[in-house]
């Protein structure tokens, strides 16, 4: 057993558990953070995607010990209060989910990868950036098309914010 | 996954320390040791996470001096503004590993160390004419590569760091499996002081190797029309569900071709 201390959805959080256990399993068993899902269990279709430290890993492969110490944030941190996030707004707008299992992993992957191409996304890159995550509806097409919609709100509003900076 | 006890290291001589409790391996960014223990292939009773020691992490250029600590990830290697300036042909190899969230963890060193038949980084090693520091000795990674999983590394060693001169060309291409993106065959060329070196992974029957026919035809001209009417021996290559090894045989003469044209653009 190890004790285990994080952050999470800026919300300092610790527990004792076994040294195997999953960062997936801590977030869900043991913060009742439920919205990062198990889909695959073989870090290969990303339901599980959180950002530990401001990066999306998949959280199914990776050990709660190993993150001790770090900073996550999971789909419950992104809204701020009642009002979604421009990637969660856009995935309504433009219906990016079928059954809806795979949405977390995609938003918090989506996140970071408009946070890593700030000047905008084009369907390749967002196509090719996907492929750590597995939409088992296969209903890729809204998905990309959301998250293209969402990168041009952000890097949109982040250029008015530098504007008015300026 | 079976029980084990974790220990966080917070140097090199630290990890050294830990390793010697029970069967103990060491974990980089875990991107194959933690599926590994979840199927239950692997089952070691302790892990020592070199994630966290400071010392092995970074990339540093100069002038064609290139180092790069065993714990940097292949999200840093894919981005690293210098070292694509003087060898783009590895950055891209690095931005072709997994996944995005597999690439902001998985590690160089831990790579190497694994040395998966089918993973990219070795054949980028042993083109490169690399050098792998440990924390015990240097060796060339002709000396390194062993065979399936296997390598020159002792229980208690860890690799710190690769480090190689960038040679004036180089070049990868791979055919990826379409499900798991890990070498289906992938070449790597280079083209250096020391002559052309190729370097095959994701087909050899015992790991990454050198292919003599394609360095051959390529140190005659570093072309991809040298490589017309070339065969390279389905013997000794691998043969599964996804590829026979005449199918393999046949991939390393295109992906070579590929390869160089991407060294010479």
């Amino acid at each position: 057993m190890s004790e285990v201390t994080l952050v999470v959805n800026g919300r300092k959080v610790s527990g004792a558990v076994e040294d195997r256990t999953l960062l997936v399993h801590f977030l869900r068993e043991n913060l009742n953070l439920t919205g990062t899902h198990v889909g695959c269990d073989t870090s290969q279709c990303g339901a599980c995607v959180v950002h530990v430290d401001g990066k999306a890993v998949k959280s199914c492969t990776m050990l709660a010990v190993q993150a001790s110490g770090s900073t996550v944030t999971t789909i419950e941190g992104l809204a701020n209060g009642a009002d979604l996030h421009p990637v969660q707004a856009a995935f309504k707008e433009n219906h990016g989910l079928q059954c809806g299992f795979c949405t977390p992993g995609m938003i918090m992957t989506a996140t970071d990868m408009i946070r890593r191409h700030p000047d905008g996304l084009d369907e390749a890159t967002v196509r090719a950036e996907l492929e750590g995550n597995i939409c088992r509806c296969t209903g890729y097409h809204n998905i990309v098309k959301a998250i293209l919609a969402a990168s041009k709100t952000m890097s949109k509003a982040s250029k008015s914010k530098a504007n008015k900076a300026a | 996954m079976y029980s084990v006890n974790y220990h966080r290291a917070t140097s090199v001589a630290d990890a050294v320390k830990k390793i010697k409790s029970g069967d103990a391996k060491f974990l980089a960014g875990g991107m194959t040791l933690i599926p590994a223990m979840k199927t239950r292939l692997a089952a070691p009773s302790d892990l020592v996470d070199l994630g966290h020691i400071a010392e092995l992490k970074g990339i540093k250029v100069s002038g064609k001096t290139v180092t790069i600590g065993a714990t940097t990830t292949h999200f840093d290697v894919a981005n690293d503004e210098k070292l694509k300036k003087v060898c783009p042909a590895l950055t891209h190899l690095a931005s072709l590993i997994g996944d995005p969230a597999v690439r902001h963890r998985g590690t160089i060193g831990g790579s190497i160390a694994n040395n998966d038949p089918a993973a990219d980084y070795p054949s980028a090693m042993l083109a490169l004419g690399a050098t792998i520091v440990t924390n015990k000795r240097e060796l060339a990674a002709d000396k390194f590569f062993k065979g399936l999983f296997e390598t020159a590394l002792k229980d208690d060693e860890i690799v710190t760091a690769v480090t190689f001169t960038a040679p004036a060309k180089a070049g990868y291409a791979k055919f990826p499996n379409p499900a798991s993106r890990y070498a289906m065959t992938g070449v790597f060329v280079t083209k250096g002081k020391d002559g052309v070196r190729a370097a095959v992974t994701g087909a050899g029957d015992d790991g990454v190797f050198r292919s003599k026919e394609i360095e051959a035809a390529l140190t005659k001209k570093f072309e991809a029309s040298a490589l017309e009417g070339v065969s390279v021996p389905s013997k000794n290559l691998m043969g599964d569900i996804h590829a026979s090894p005449e199918y393999r045989a046949n991939l390393v003469v295109v992906m070579a071709k590929r390869a160089v044209a991407a060294a010479n653009a």
